[in-house]
């Protein structure tokens, strides 16, 4: 463990040389000269050295053994777990069987009066739509399956996170210790988190929900201490000196104060919420994610996205509706017109019940799966080879294997560990602090401590390739909606659909059109991240001061010229915001990737969850945690970590 | 002061009448959305493969149709499938390819699950070359001369060895140890899901390229994909228990059903039905290519089948 951090320097740097690049490159090149030949002296090899690995396999087997034994007889389970696995079980039920019993035409009349009421007609009339379409196409059951899931998770995520931002808020102490916390388990794969909560609470729908909060409560905690925070420092010393306690300041000044951001965090609980109630049907949560798994097992899209489809519906929906709640001014005005939506919509819910069409009619429901696959398979049929001049679609995924992502996991394992850990070192430093630095030197050297070098490089190959790709495609398309609004109104619906469709959906068509293997993993990665790097790339160009490009173009810049050299270094910061995000989303797609064939990390993890042998997933799931962590490190630029370095 | 005593104690109340105070079994809690609107449910556990699927919706259609009951389906892998029987989370696995350190802990030790007899089906487990290919090369049927064309069976994934197709990872598989100890010139590729190998493997079939890859019987595929097995060196009694030595084929698996003990007890006549249900390895691939090859739902292709096979299922309604 000596070497860990041997590579850094730990003492504190003059002040002088913080900001720049060289001086540190130096004093790290210097500290690497020192410590390189000791720790190559000791253990000289390629890859991390065996001695300083520790085998957790054993002991974690066991642990799972132990629980397994005394799951129905250990006081912890009967008395802690059992409760939790009750409670969530009971509530799970009494909001699905609330939704049956208001029956399809109940539930579609009261989403679109709440909606109408907060977002206005044209929003009320797409969620009626939203929620027929769902029927439409057989998937009424599944829909409320998934919402009553996701009513829990939600309404779990944003008690926990609220109550955790009001720690944060209003204690500087506790925003200190949280804040990196959230910070990391915001940059972390849905995947790694199904592991250990299998490993209590078995296979299940307790599981998935336990899961969604743990994946969907940081956001809420994020916004609401960023709202108590902010809250303006002459409205708080006004009502201070009207006498109000400490209890009556929060709940008249600063939580109206923060609504907005509270409203804000209610939404991202909401999406991440149903991107893991998908991913969480790999651990039993049923519904619209079982669909989807299942469907995938046949290589049947068509049936795929028929439960896709809803999952993107809810999502635009719960999105669009929350996000206007939050712009809404005031919500109180108008008790009269809630009283008028929500009799409609009983009096609908009603006339559903007595004309006994609780359950969606089945001959309304409209097969959608036998175009989609006839298509799919025309394009296999036709793209996969053999077509003239650019070869198909699997040569092009065996020359990016070959040339590209061999030459690049086989360098990567190729280079000495020291080495590795020195890049991570001068990159996460000349970008961040050298706390960051610090932070991703010691995840990398974690993995390696955890017996997973080889496989985690091989699975930071692909990311690197997919995120180069990502980039390339999306400051491309970037710039090309940034300069045209067309080309931008063009995109929006299909970034939109893009960015909600549930990752399962992509593997299929990526396999048939690039066969087995990492080709397709990177595929499906590029696929899934593009949509938020074009949009913070379009964002980042568009917001540039309208002063710098005028006074551009007056001095006779061309179009090109403009964009060279006053948009894109003006827009540096969306910039490197976009490589962050990239690297994150791509990551979370790698690792699904081991469903495809993509091996390495994300294979481990699923081996782990479908041969319940929980010790390789976990020992997986936490490696790909560190190198989440590193990659984050790595690409975040320094403005953000400053400002947040309280 | 006081009030946040008052508060903590009035949390701390509201939490223990919540959630009552005794003990709280989760190992047999059963799904939130089992029995809904006062319905019989049978929850039925579906892995991921197609043969799986037809057993479970033949299963379904009947226990929906002829006994009235409400079917739930759950897609989880084997052997955390085991797990969830176990609490009680599904009452049945109608297919289950061997699993005996399970057997032991759960039928034998815990006694949470009991044996559902067997579901008539055999299952095998090998290693296959497509039959245009073994026709071009007789000899590429026998291990032996495997190696020598190694070079044909190269991809991208393989590096410079040839690419044996393994799949889902939640498959009994000794493909590694087998390539290691046969001393073969491959390199085991994990498609990572059964999805995944079967488009490559139509994929490869579409161009008529050669493959080698682990597959099992009965499967549909056989059908769309002719594939001849190659032959490993014989499988004898115990020869695979050392998962590290094996050197030897799959065995023929009898598959087996098992039910959750308290459901087979008092399950009523689903749980009778269920223990009843065998058939033939022709009716399981019969609706298995009406679901992934036709792609009929897994629903119209059981009623077709059930339609035209009175005289089979009859016998398991008494």
């Amino acid at each position: 463990m000596a070497t860990v951090s041997a590579a850094l320097p730990r003492t504190g740097i003059p002040g002088f040389l913080k900001h720049r690049a060289t001086a540190k490159l130096a004093l790290l090149a210097v500290a690497a000269a020192v410590l390189v030949p000791l720790a190559n002296a000791r253990w000289a090899s390629g890859t991390w050295p065996d001695a300083l690995t520790v085998d957790l396999s054993e002991p974690l087997g066991r642990a799972s053994d132990w629980i397994i034994d005394n799951r129905d007889g250990h006081p912890l389970f009967l008395y802690f777990f059992g409760h939790i696995s009750n409670a969530v079980v009971l509530s799970v039920r009494a909001v699905y069987l609330v939704l049956l019993a208001a029956g399809w035409a109940g539930v579609t009349a009261v989403s679109a009066a709440v909606a109408w009421r907060v977002a206005g007609v044209r929003l009320a009339l797409g969620t009626a739509v939203a929620f027929l379409a769902c029927g439409l196409l057989g998937m009424w059951i599944p829909t409320m399956q998934t919402l009553a899931l996701m009513v829990i998770a939600v309404a779990a995520s944003v008690v926990v996170g609220a109550v955790l931002g009001l720690a944060a808020g209003l204690s500087d102490r506790t925003h200190r210790a949280l804040r990196p916390v959230l910070d990391t388990m915001q940059v972390l794969p849905a995947f790694a988190y199904l592991l250990p909560v299998v490993l209590v609470f078995g296979i299940g729908v307790p599981a998935a929900v336990l899961a969604t909060v743990v994946y969907a409560a940081p956001p809420m905690a994020r916004l609401t201490a960023l709202g108590l925070r902010d809250a303006d420092r002459g409205v708080m010393e006004a009502v201070a000196s009207l006498g109000a306690t400490g209890p009556q300041r929060l709940l008249t000044a600063r939580i109206p104060l923060a609504r907005k951001e509270l409203l804000l965090g209610v939404n991202q609980t909401i999406m991440m919420a149903l991107s893991m109630a998908v991913i969480a049907s790999v651990i039993g949560a049923g519904g619209l994610g079982d669909r989807v798994y299942q469907a995938l097992a046949s290589v049947d899209v068509g049936a795929a996205l028929a439960a896709g489809i809803p999952i993107v519906l809810l999502a635009v929906v719960l999105d669009r509706v929350t996000g206007a709640a939050a712009a809404l001014d005031d919500s109180r005005g108008g008790a009269t017109r809630w009283a008028l939506a929500l009799l409609a919509a009983v009096a609908v819910a009603l006339a559903g019940r007595f004309t006994g069409r609780l359950e969606w009619p089945e001959p309304w429901a409209v097969n959608i799966a036998e175009p989609v696959n006839r298509a799919v398979d025309w394009m296999t049929a036709h793209l996969y080879s053999g077509v003239p001049y650019i070869g198909g679609t699997a040569d092009w995924a065996g020359h990016f294997t070959t040339w590209v992502l061999d030459p690049l996991r086989d360098g990567l394992q190729w280079l000495p560990w020291w080495s590795v850990l020195l890049i991570v070192a001068a990159l996460a430093w000349l970008i961040g602090t050298w706390r960051t630095a610090l932070t991703a030197v010691l995840a990398m050297a974690a993995i390696g401590v955890l017996g997973l070098w080889n496989p985690s490089l091989d699975t930071l190959s692909q990311v690197l390739a997919a995120v180069a790709v990502t980039l390339v495609l999306g400051f491309a398309t970037g710039v090309a909606a940034a300069r045209s609004a067309r080309v931008e109104r063009l995109l929006r619906p299909v970034l939109d659909v893009f960015q909600t469709m549930p990752q399962f959906v992509y593997l299929i068509p990526v396999v048939a059109l690039f066969g087995v293997g990492r080709a397709p993993a990177v595929a499906a990665a590029v696929v899934y991240a593009l949509p938020a790097v074009v949009r913070i790339t379009t964002q980042g160009l568009r917001s540039v001061d309208p002063a710098a490009l005028e006074s551009a173009r007056s001095l006779g810049a061309g179009s090109g010229q403009q964009l060279r050299q006053v948009q894109l270094p003006l827009a540096r910061p969306a910039l490197l915001l976009a490589v962050n995000q990239g690297v994150v989303l791509v990551l979370a797609v790698v690792i699904i990737g081991g469903l495809v064939g993509g091996g390495a990390l994300g294979y481990d993890v699923v081996f782990g969850l479908a041969q319940g042998d929980l010790a390789t997933g976990l020992v997986a799931g936490a490696a790909i945690v560190c190198l989440g962590l590193m990659l984050d490190r790595v690409t975040q630029p320094t403005q953000r970590r400053a400002k947040e370095g309280a | 002061m006081r009030t946040r005593t008052k508060a903590v104690m009035a949390a701390g109340c509201s939490l223990l009448v919540l959630t009552g105070c005794g003990a709280a079994d989760m190992t047999k809690q059963t799904s939130p959305f089992a029995n809904a609107q006062g319905a019989r449910t049978v929850t039925l556990s579906v892995q991921s493969w197609v043969g799986a699927q037809a057993n479970v919706a033949v299963a379904q259609y009947l226990l929906e149709h002829e006994l009235g009951y409400r079917v739930d389906t759950v897609q989880v892998d084997e052997v955390p499938a085991w797990d969830a029987l176990s609490q009680g989370r599904v009452d049945a696995i109608l297919e289950d390819w061997g699993h005996p350190e399970q057997e032991q802990r759960y039928v034998a030790d815990k006694k949470t699950i009991a044996r559902g007899g067997g579901l008539g089906v055999t299952g095998h487990i090998g290693w296959f070359v497509p039959t245009y290919f073994a026709k071009a090369h007789p000899d590429v049927t026998n291990w032996k001369n495997l190696n020598k064309y190694a070079d044909q069976l190269r991809t991208p994934e393989s590096g410079g060895k040839g690419q044996l197709l393994d799949g889902s990872p939640s498959y009994v598989t000794n493909d590694k140890a087998l390539v290691q100890n046969l001393d073969l010139d491959y390199q085991v590729v994990f498609a990572g899901s059964e999805a995944a190998q079967i488009t490559q493997i139509r994929q490869f079939a579409k161009e008529r390229k050669p493959f080698l890859t682990y597959w099992y019987a009965p499967q549909w595929l056989f059908r769309k994909v002719p594939m001849t097995e190659v032959k490993l060196p014989p499988y004898k009694e115990g020869c695979d228990a050392d998962p590290e030595k094996v050197a030897c084929a799959y065995p023929h698996t009898p598959l087996q059903k098992y039910l959750n003990a308290k459901f087979a007890r008092s399950g009523g006549r689903a749980a009778a039905f269920l223990k009843n249900f065998e058939w033939t390895t022709e009716d399981q691939n019969q609706v298995s290519l009406l679901i992934a090859d036709q792609k009929m739902t897994p629903e119209e292709a059981a009623k077709k089948w059930v339609d035209g096979h009175e005289s089979v299922w009859r016998k398991w309604l008494s």
